[in-house]
């Protein structure tokens, strides 16, 4: 037993290189799709090109002839075992929720849904075999535009007599919250500053860069299914809830995961079908999707029409913010698809004070690809909103948007701060981060060189777009998650395996996909058990040794998951008092534990937990009636959500005879209370901002009249190159959340949410003075060059992307044909 | 079926392949070579970049029988004796991977950019690295792993010279 041993350095903060990194940088992975096994069957599907139809007969025969194909089976054959895609969020019991069948038996109600799976020896066998299915479709007709759909003169689902799916509001009044919207708006009216608003949610698509596949073994007494999931947990749960087979009986598995951003938060029709098609067949089977029809039928994001009315005094006091959303849900109610836009409910009011509010988002069903999580999930669209909103009311009242946001924003001596919608902020210091941003900025240098610019008539104008955004991170607690009928609780589990050789294995039900779990709770873990960073293994996104968990997104798996592994820390060091006490011969009661050391008050006799770990193992010397095992698990149920804020600032230049835009600097301070792992977090914000820079400038999924996906390839879905992109400056302040034990907060969605109103908002203040209040996303040149020769937003665009091979161009390059009105 | 003979991160091999397959795939399904991944299906995504004949490629845009005769590298090629190559332990030390689906393909890029340009702009990296998507690190740290890589190739050659 060791006497002498130096306390290890603190991990917590340091900027460790990711474990994970070894074998990502030496191809050493396992993908799903790098998974073989003896005599796996390949699937492919065949989806349908319309977004509306009846399925009047499908022809397989020709296809089952076909060389080494095993099995072909149509949505009429497997009705009854397929299993459904739920809905683990219904809004209220009215909510109309179209069924969702993996494959429909009747009726398609979105082009790339999936009419028929062919399963063959290989994939170029199936693919080609997929080719001879023989579906003869009745056109139905089609509604694609939100605003035209929410008229009900198409339906998307004809049984269900509406496209409207649910209503849901949250009213300060109602709610005791605040006050009466409408009177706050009518007294503006009267005496005050009115601005009212209509902002377009481009639909977006989460585009991760590994498509998703899934293998799934019948051999053996547990079907394994590995997947492209970052829900391996929830996925087995509902694949057992609705398929019938127990849950006991499936081990869910998510191995290397290639990026998710909310696209992967999803169970999939291709998942519940390739499970269906190996227990058919009784062998191992594979579908991997190609990128196209990822694009087309992996769940999209936002898309949404914002209706704004906010009410200020004259001073630029805002009393009051009035919301009407029109959301687009497409063909069906995903995971948690209704709740995104309520998830925004709470995130309008942002980081300010005002007394009256009301949100309604009325959730419209179309038949273009289902809506779903997508990074920031709700919290975006909020953020955009009321950050373009203070912009305008700064134009308005004439005084400088930063001025006017620390006008109406929660001072930092006032938290905790109870919000209008109801919400506790429990820490933040917007204060603080501004002034740290602006003085790396250089705000008011380019606020100079921008008046320079103005008064002489540059044709090339510098726009300056400020977003101090705030969003919620960590769904909590697990009673409030019920109450608004949320299909699953808050908490996360974490379990901690002391071995007898000293080495640590942590299990978590986090499942990173991307984010660095591995290295950061290993760091949290070394801290709090005192043992080396190297010892710590972390093993996550197996249902057979990760038990218990919730998975990861929305920027929980940090403030939930890490406290749940310091409350099973704390309870090995607890489980090892007892054996080190006895080892010592000294009394629990006169032992510390301090570096990964047991030990005796005053003195320097103690004994390492890794040491006890060991006489725990072998168990020769143990106090009577103690078990001889120090593992300990916790799940942990949150409290409240956590509250990153932050404040962003943007340079553009816009060329005002072309309508080009430039971004030239970017700088982000962001408060995300302590931070485990500084370069961990920096990758979180840059690659956050490019994210929310590129809705901002870049990306737009269109679909054309009939309901087909037009920027159905990477050719044609403008996903930001490092050509596009520039380096960002970045910083943090530090205002330590109080709800949890490592006063952590998230950072996974926080560029995301701040940046597109930052972006916006330079965009616009570029070429304010030309008469431009608004101008749509993406800003496009084209959008930002009719604004400027029109005062208006742009216009809508509609098939903005073309095939990338069009007669116009010689059959050689990209077009844009975007036909927006001038409005 | 053609038969085809090439060498691969230094090992020669052998096959009847189908004229249709692309080389990426003949790499992952019938050499095992899964280091090198498929993002895409328009040559947009550059996750499956390897070097043919010491050029970067994207193989999803050869076919196998064009490799015949050639000398191949994968990611699974490039550390030798176990010492990781200097772009790999830059892509780490610089924290220019998150998921790591883009990565083989960045690091296999980021090589030939560094053999054409060995001390390159800011500018020059990001036209460089222009064929390849990334959708989590926002390019940032990536641009700053092939900085450090080029810094570390001049320290190199100022220590031999």
């Amino acid at each position: 037993m060791s006497t002498t041993q130096d306390a290890p350095a603190r991990e917590v903060g340091r900027d460790r290189r990711r474990k994970e990194d070894q074998r990502l940088i030496t191809g050493r992975t396992r993908w799903t799709d790098n998974i073989q096994l003896p005599g796996m069957l390949h699937l492919a599907m065949v989806r349908s090109p319309f977004a509306h139809a009846r399925i009047t007969s499908i022809d397989t025969t020709a296809a089952k002839a076909a060389p080494n194909v095993v099995d072909v089976f149509t949505g009429r054959e497997v009705a009854d075992v397929q299993g459904v895609i739920a809905n683990a969020w219904p809004l209220s019991d009215e909510q109309k929720t179209p069924d969702h069948a993996p494959m429909p038996a009747e009726r398609v109600s979105f082009a790339g849904e999936i009419v028929a799976v062919v399963v063959a020896r290989t994939a170029a066998e199936a693919r080609d075999a997929a080719e001879l299915v023989e579906v003869d479709y009745e056109e139905l007709p089609v509604v694609v535009d939100l605003k035209e759909a929410a008229e009900d003169k198409v339906l998307a689902h004809p049984d269900l007599g509406t496209n409207v799916s649910a209503v849901w509001t949250l009213d300060s009044e109602e709610g005791g919250t605040g006050g009466n919207v409408d009177e706050a708006i009518e007294a503006a009216r009267a005496d005050g500053i009115v601005i009212e608003r209509e902002y377009r949610q481009q639909r977006l698509i989460p585009a991760f860069m590994e498509p998703r596949s899934t293998v799934v073994d019948p051999t053996g007494e547990q079907y394994v299914v590995w997947s492209a999931t970052q829900i391996p947990h929830i996925a087995r749960f509902l694949l057992a809830a609705t398929t019938g087979t127990p849950e006991s009986k499936i081990r869910y598995v998510a191995p290397d995961v290639g990026g998710g951003f909310g696209g992967k938060l999803q169970t999939t029709p291709e998942e519940w079908l390739t499970f269906l098609a190996a227990k058919r067949t009784g062998k191992p089977t594979k579908y991997t999707e190609t990128r196209s029809e990822s694009l087309m039928a992996a769940h999209h994001g936002r898309d949404q029409w914002q209706r704004l009315t906010l009410a200020a005094g004259k001073d630029g006091r805002v009393t009051g913010l009035k919301v009407d959303l029109l959301a687009d849900l497409g063909s069906y109610v995903g995971i948690v698809g209704g709740g995104v836009p309520v998830l925004g409910a709470w995130m309008f009011n942002a980081i300010y004070k005002w007394d009256a509010y009301r949100f309604t988002t009325t959730n419209v069903l179309t038949n273009k690809a289902w809506v779903d999580a997508y990074r920031g999930a709700g919290r975006p669209e909020a953020t955009y909103a009321i950050e373009r909103l203070m912009d305008e009311l700064a134009a308005e009242v004439g005084k400088d948007p930063l001025e006017v946001r620390e006008m109406n924003w929660i001072k930092h001596e006032e938290f905790p701060f109870t919000t209008v919608a109801g919400m506790t902020y429990d820490s933040g210091n917007y204060e603080a981060a501004t002034a740290r941003a602006k003085e790396l900025f250089g705000y008011d240098e380019l606020r100079a060189e921008q008046q320079r610019r103005r008064d002489s008539g540059d044709p090339v104008q510098l726009g300056i777009g400020v977003s101090t955004f705030t969003e919620m991170c960590g769904l909590a607690p697990s009673r409030v998650l019920g109450s608004l009928n949320y299909g699953a609780g808050g908490w996360e589990h974490a379990e901690i395996r002391m071995l007898p050789t000293g080495k640590v294995e942590v299990i978590t039900g986090t499942s990173p996909h991307g984010q660095g779990h591995e290295t950061a709770w290993s760091q949290i873990v070394a801290d709090r058990l005192g043992v080396p960073f190297e010892d710590v293994e972390v093993l996550h996104g197996d249902t057979q040794v990760s038990v218990r968990g919730l998975d990861t997104y929305g920027s929980r798996s940090l403030v939930v998951g890490g406290e749940a592994l310091v409350l099973a820390a704390d309870k090995v060091v607890e489980r090892a008092k007892p054996i080190a006490a006895h080892l010592l011969e000294a009394s629990p009661d006169d032992l510390e534990f301090t570096g990964g050391r047991l030990q005796v008050r005053g003195t320097d006799k103690g004994v390492t937990i890794q040491e006890v770990a060991t006489a725990a193992w072998a168990a020769h010397d143990l106090p009577d009636g103690v078990e001889p095992n120090l593992d300990a698990s916790a799940t942990y149920d949150p409290v409240n959500f956590s509250f990153p804020h932050g404040t962003h600032l943007c340079a553009i230049e816009v060329d005002t005879e072309t309508g080009g835009v430039k971004m030239r600097k970017y700088v982000a301070v962001d408060d995300i209370g302590n931070i485990i792992n500084p370069l961990i977090v920096a990758g979180q914000v840059h690659g956050g901002l490019v994210q929310g820079i590129s809705q901002a400038l870049w990306e737009e999924a269109t679909y054309d009249d009939n309901g087909t996906l037009v920027s159905g390839s990477f050719v044609d879905y403008l996903l930001p190159t490092a050509a596009d992109t520039i380096s960002f400056d970045i910083d943090h302040t530090t205002s330590p959340s109080t709800t949890n034990t490592l006063g952590t907060k998230g950072v996974g969605e926080a560029g995301t949410i701040a940046s597109t109103p930052a972006v916006v908002n330079a965009v616009v203040d570029a070429v304010r003075h030309l008469g431009v209040r608004d101008i749509q996303m993406p800003c496009t040149p084209e959008r930002v060059w009719r604004a400027v020769n029109s005062g208006s937003s742009g216009g809508a665009t509609t098939e903005a992307a073309a095939p990338h091979f069009d007669a116009s161009t010689g059959m050689s390059g990209t077009v844009d044909r975007a036909e927006g009105d001038v409005q | 079926m053609t038969r085809i003979n090439l060498t691969v991160d230094g090992q020669q091999v052998a096959d009847d392949v189908e004229p249709r397959m692309l080389l990426v795939h003949y790499l992952r399904e019938r050499l095992g070579k899964t280091g090198t991944v498929v993002g895409c299906d328009t040559s947009n995504c550059g996750a499956c970049t390897v070097h043919l004949d010491g050029t970067s490629v994207k193989s999803c845009n050869v076919l196998a029988v064009q490799a015949d005769g050639a000398a191949v590298t994968t990611i699974e090629g490039i550390a030798t004796d176990g010492a990781l190559h200097p772009v790999q332990e830059a892509f780490r030390e610089c924290h220019g991977l998150q998921c790591g689906y883009c990565t083989p393909g960045m690091i296999m890029q980021t090589i030939d950019l560094l053999n054409d340009d060995p001390d390159p702009s800011e500018e020059a990296i990001r036209l460089g690295l222009e064929g390849n998507l990334c959708r989590c690190t926002g390019y940032h740290n990536i641009v700053r792993a092939v900085q450090h890589a080029a810094a570390g190739s001049d320290r190199a050659e100022g220590a031999s010279a």
